[in-house]
Formats: structure tokens, sequence, C-alpha cells
């Protein structure tokens, strides 16, 4: 069997008191102290200006962290290929739209009905990016972050290209966050690329194979909230690993109690 | 790339269960579509609803699953004597190397857009038997097939509007070359739901009629369900002449709008290409393509000018969407069925509903069934987002 094995060129992150990978590793590996703050989403670079007021704020989150990554790994995202996982894209949106069709006049705007597909967040960074490479749209309830990990690695092994993972998933408001109570916005972005890309800048390598071990947590137990309670946070013990740069594996839930084991293996 | 075989495959959808249902009304040039008469919409405009949904009754233990799209999953999984041949493929390699990939566009969100309805007057909660994973999460369908078909391999959905279902067998295709899976369930199951029928009518693409694609004339899409599978295995020693394989797969995005096609098809274009390239195919190899063809102006202009300019005139199109409607999600596998049908069964569909062709598309398109042998057959699917998929089907012989 061929190992599932991919360079980490770049990571992007965000989420609550998490703004960027280089203070955020300073935080996972204890460097920092961690204080949980609201999650800060910036406009993200590139998409037109009418574009730029339609999206909300999980397509902000998704361009931001990607746009980060790629930025780190220095790669040109037009050519490559995206991998986008998320548990439920965006859920004010779909509240909005079932609000409305609740209603008698059932009115909902075009703007709206597009922003409601799941892929949303992969046609605005092709826009954004002006990338006409091939991007997917993943979903996998909570166990969402391992399936785009397995997708994303599975891609840069069997076609022997980079490709941009971009996690993300942000809270539903009530009535819906009561059944799925996504506590805060979170996104991980990951550049990945081929064993022989020789980029020279690789952060670390992973290499995936598929588990029956428990999923590992976070010790502190503020950011192992964070993990439980948002389906792109289940990466942070992967994430802590690489910016502790120590070689170890670490398991990421995945569903039926079955985990993807990843073996971090630092380049430095 | 490595091809694989489609060692079994079903189709429901608004012309029939299954595939025989599917292959009369496809030789008959039958439609399924009718005035929409879906949940009270009150939309100037047809569907192509599937009978029986509502009569399908999952097994207990899969109960918290309960919702449209699901009975349909369900309802199109026991046709063709499907669920058996995954239980072989189960049998002979394990559970654990089989994986699932299903593409779908709105899951189960016609359950919340009842739940919605019935909130709470005074707290404004959601009833108490509504189960989010179980239904609406894009995840319930995969989650749902995989438990009814008893498999424990990678399991996924692809949600990418109405390439959706055609991009799993990209994602199976990967997983089967890196050596994860022996074999994988593919396919989409999308259904009936008043977010895509009053979205789509907000972006003025419902058609008034029955779909017209191609036509001069053509006003927009019909809206439709359905749930199509197939089981991939690796490509045997030995192959019957008419075993069905999946010979390329072309993946590409627009990077251009939300929601209308590149004018020039550039994107499927790319798409179509990259399909070809895979299968190490060229323009000529191709005796059928079933075109994405969805009836609205924009995509049959923009679609039109990309076969164009990879096939000329010199091969035979048509979109079957005047039968089935646009099944979205589910479209991309429902019509990966059609193009295996129609080369097992030696005839190149024609479209129907469209009665006077625009002339300005300059493509060769069917609007009748074409009797003969279909050696090779690519299928298109385009979706929101500027997502592009194209598959490169073919007979063993």
């Amino acid at each position: 069997m061929a190992k599932l094995t991919a360079q980490i060129e770049g990571i992007g992150l965000v989420g609550p008191g998490l703004e960027g990978w280089a203070s955020s590793a300073a935080i996972l590996e204890g460097r920092s102290p961690y204080i949980r703050q609201p999650t800060v989403v910036s406009v993200p670079e590139g998409l037109p200006p009418a574009e730029r007021r339609r999206v909300g704020l999980v397509v902000k989150l998704a361009l931001g962290v990607g746009l980060q990554a790629i930025a780190k790994a220095g790669v040109q995202p037009d050519t490559l290929p995206a991998v986008f996982a998320s548990s439920g894209g965006d859920g004010q949106n779909c509240h909005e739209i079932c609000l409305a069709l609740a209603n008698d006049e059932r009115l909902i705007s075009p703007t709206r009905f597009h922003n409601s597909v799941h892929n949303a967040a992969a046609g605005y960074w092709s826009i954004a990016t002006r990338s006409k490479a091939a991007s997917n749209a993943l979903c996998a309830f909570d166990w969402s972050f391992a399936a785009g990990l397995l997708e994303a690695v599975t891609q840069v092994v069997v076609d022997q290209t980079r490709v941009l993972l971009v996690a993300y998933d942000a809270p539903y408001p009530q009535p819906l966050f009561a059944k799925r109570p996504i506590s805060e916005a979170f996104g991980v972005a990951f550049v990945l690329a081929p064993l022989t890309a020789g980029s020279g800048n690789a952060l670390g390598t992973v290499t995936l194979q598929l588990a029956d071990a428990t999923a590992d947590r976070m010790s502190n137990p503020n950011l192992e909230d964070l993990r439980a309670s948002i389906p792109a946070a289940r990466a942070l013990p992967l994430l802590q690993q690489l910016a502790a740069q120590k070689a170890g594996v670490i398991n990421v839930e995945y569903f039926d109690g079955r985990s993807l084991a990843v073996e971090v293996e630092p380049c430095s | 790339m490595t091809e694989l075989l489609l060692k079994e495959y079903t189709a429901t959808n608004c012309v029939g269960h299954g595939r025989l249902e599917t292959l009369d009304a496809l030789r008959a040039q039958r439609g399924g579509l009718a005035p929409c008469s879906f949940e009270g919409a009150e939309i100037d405009t047809w569907t192509g609803e599937v009978r029986g949904v509502d009569d399908e009754r999952l097994p207990a233990s899969l109960r918290r699953f309960d919702c449209r799209n699901n009975r349909l999953a369900q309802l199109a999984l026991r046709q063709d004597g499907f669920i058996d041949a995954v239980a072989q493929s189960a049998g002979r390699w394990g559970r654990r190397r089989v994986g699932v990939f299903l593409g779908t566009s709105t899951s189960g969100i016609l359950q919340t857009e009842l739940a919605y309805r019935h909130r709470d007057p005074t707290t404004g909660t959601l009833p108490a038997d509504f189960d989010y994973a179980g239904s609406q999460n894009s995840f319930s369908v995969a989650d749902f097939v995989r438990q009814a078909l008893d498999l424990d391999g990678p399991t996924a959905v692809i949600c990418s509007a109405c390439s959706s279902s055609a991009k799993v067998f990209g994602s199976a295709r990967r997983m089967m070359d890196a050596d994860l899976i022996d074999a994988a369930v593919v396919g989409g199951v999308d259904s009936l739901c008043l977010t895509t029928l009053y979205g789509f009518h907000a972006l003025q693409l419902t058609s008034k009629g029955p779909c017209r694609p191609f036509d001069a004339t053509r006003d927009g899409i019909s809206i439709s369900e359905a749930a199509a599978f197939a089981l991939l295995e690796r490509v045997p020693n030995s192959l019957n002449a008419n075993a069905v394989r999946l010979l390329g797969v072309g993946e590409s995005s627009d990077a251009y709008h939300m929601s209308s096609p590149h004018p020039e098809g550039q994107g499927a274009r790319t798409a179509m290409l990259a399909a070809l390239e895979t299968a190490g195919l060229e323009a000529g190899d191709i005796d059928y393509i079933n075109l994405h063809g969805t009836g609205t102006p924009s995509n049959d202009t923009a679609e039109s000018r990309a076969v164009a300019a990879v096939f000329g005139t010199a091969v035979g199109g048509s979109s079957t969407k005047g039968a089935t409607g646009h099944a979205l999600g589910a479209a991309g596998a429902l019509e990966a069925v059609i193009c295996s049908l129609a080369m097992q069964h030696d005839f190149a569909p024609g479209g129907i509903n469209t009665r006077s062709l625009d002339p300005t598309l300059g493509i060769q398109y069917l609007v009748e069934n074409r009797p003969g042998r279909v050696t090779r057959a690519m299928s298109n699917s385009f979706g929101f987002g500027g997502t592009n998929c194209s598959l490169l089907l073919g007979r063993a012989g």
C-alpha cells in the first residue's frame, strides 16, 4: 500500500483567541497563555466588491485561513486544487432561508439562495484567487476535518499535486443552535504537498492511516472545549503536535469510534 | 487513471424505479415531469417527483435518519439487486474496505423547513423530534446508506451543488488508487424541498412548463428528485463485453460567478478535456455526450460553446433532463446511469420536450433516440460556485 504521506508547507488558523499560525503555535506549545476571545474574522483580499458584499462570515473565515496558508507556503493559488470541509457551511444563511420559508410569502433573495450551497466557500475562493483548478466540498458531520484531511492527502499522493485543505465551521443561530451547538467560528487550512515537491520550507510531514484509537484531546480545558464543540477544531491536537515540532502519532476523531491516525514527522 | 468497473448500478427518478423502468421511459422518450404540487409551493413550474417516496419506511434501528431524502435513498437501494451486490463485495473485501461517497445538495433540509413551521410559539424552539444529524446535515445520507448497507469504509458526502454526484466518482477513484479501499458505493440523492423550489424561482431559473433543453425558447429548469448508485471495483482480468467502466474524470472551477456559468463555457471545456486526458482518449473516441443541459438560457449556451470547442458537431449529445428533470445533487450519478444504460442497450437517448432546436448553438443535438453501438459516453455536470465535472464511461468491448 502506498504510504499516505504529505508535506505541510503552510498553515492558516483562525479561531476564538487564535489569530494566525505564528501566534497560535506559541499558544498551542504553551509558550503564550490561551485567552479565549470571540473569533475575529477579517474581510479576505481578492474578492471583487460585489462579491465582498454578498459573502457571510463563514466564507470570509474559509477564505481568510486559506489565504494565510498559501502565503506561508509561498504558493500561487491559481492552479492549486482545493478541498473544503465543513460540517454545516453557512448556518446563519440557512437559518434565514428556513425562517423565510416558514412565512406565507416565502421570499428568498437570489444571493441568499446561491450562498446556501455547501460549496459556497469553494466557489468564492475560486473567484477571489482566480483558481480554475478542481475543488471539492465535503461534509462528514463531526468528522468533517478527518474526512477532508483524508481526501486531500489521498489527492496529494495519488495525483502527485499540491492541495489546499480548508476546514471551517461556525455557529448556527437559535433555534438551530440548540440542536447543533457549534460554539464558535473556527477555520484551519493546510497547504499539503507531495514528498517530491522539495520546497524546502515544509513544517513537517504527515502520514495517515485509518485506526481504532481514541481521539487525542487537548490538555488545556479551554482548548479541549473548542476541540469538542467545533468539528473543524478537531484539528487542534494535530496543530499542537506540529507547533511543538515533535514526532508522534495524533489520532483525529472519525466516525463510529474510529480514528484517523496522523503520524507527524517534524522537518527541522 | 486506473479504470474502474461499475459492477452494479441503479437509479430511481421521476420516470421510474430502478433500471428497467428508467430504460423503458428513455426508449419510449417518455418524461416524468408534472405541474408542481409539492408541499403547497405556489410556483408556476413543473417538477419531477418520485412516486412512492412517502410510503418508504426506514428500519427501526435507523429511524433517526427518517426524512424524504433518506427514504428516497432507501427506495433506490432496494432496486436492481443493488443491496445484494454490495453485500457480496463487502463479503469479499471486508466491510472496512468498501467506501461510501455520495453527493447531495440539500440533504434532508425539508425536515428543517417543516420544523421551522412548527416552532414553539412562545420560545421559538424546534420540535423535540427534529434530528439535525439524521436529516439536515449533509452527511446524513451517507451515514444512513453506510449503516443500511452495513459498510465501514471511508465515508463522505460531496456537496458541490449540481456536480456533487459526478465528483464522487473522482473521490472513489483516488481512494481506490491509494489502496484505502477495494470497492466503493458512489451515487447521489437529492429530494424536493422548498429551498430549491423558491431559490431557483428567485433566480428566475424555473421553467413554466416541462423544461426544454437546447430549445430556442427554453425558459429554465424543472426541479426534480432522484437517487442513483453505482458499486465500483477494480477492473478484473476478464469482463463481459457490455460491462461498463469508468474511464476518466475531469474536474475544474470557473472562477467566474456563483450562479452563472462562464459565458464561453471555459470551465466546462477544461473539465471535458481533462476527462479525455485522464482516459487517454480523444474527442473522436466519444459516441455520445449526456449534456448537463439544464434548460436555462445561460447554461445551454455556455455548454454548447464548450462542447463545440471540444467536439465540433461530430459527436451527438442530448440532455435527458427533459425527461428526468434536474435532480441537482443527484444529477451526476443519475446521468452516469443513463449513459451506462445507453451503452448496454445500444442507443443514444434523444432529449425530449425540445420543439425547435436553438439554431445558434452549433452542436449535434439529438431529439430522437439514435440506435446503434455506444462504446464510450461522456456525462457533464456543472454547478453553482462554478464547479464542473465530466465523467467518461465506456463499454468493455
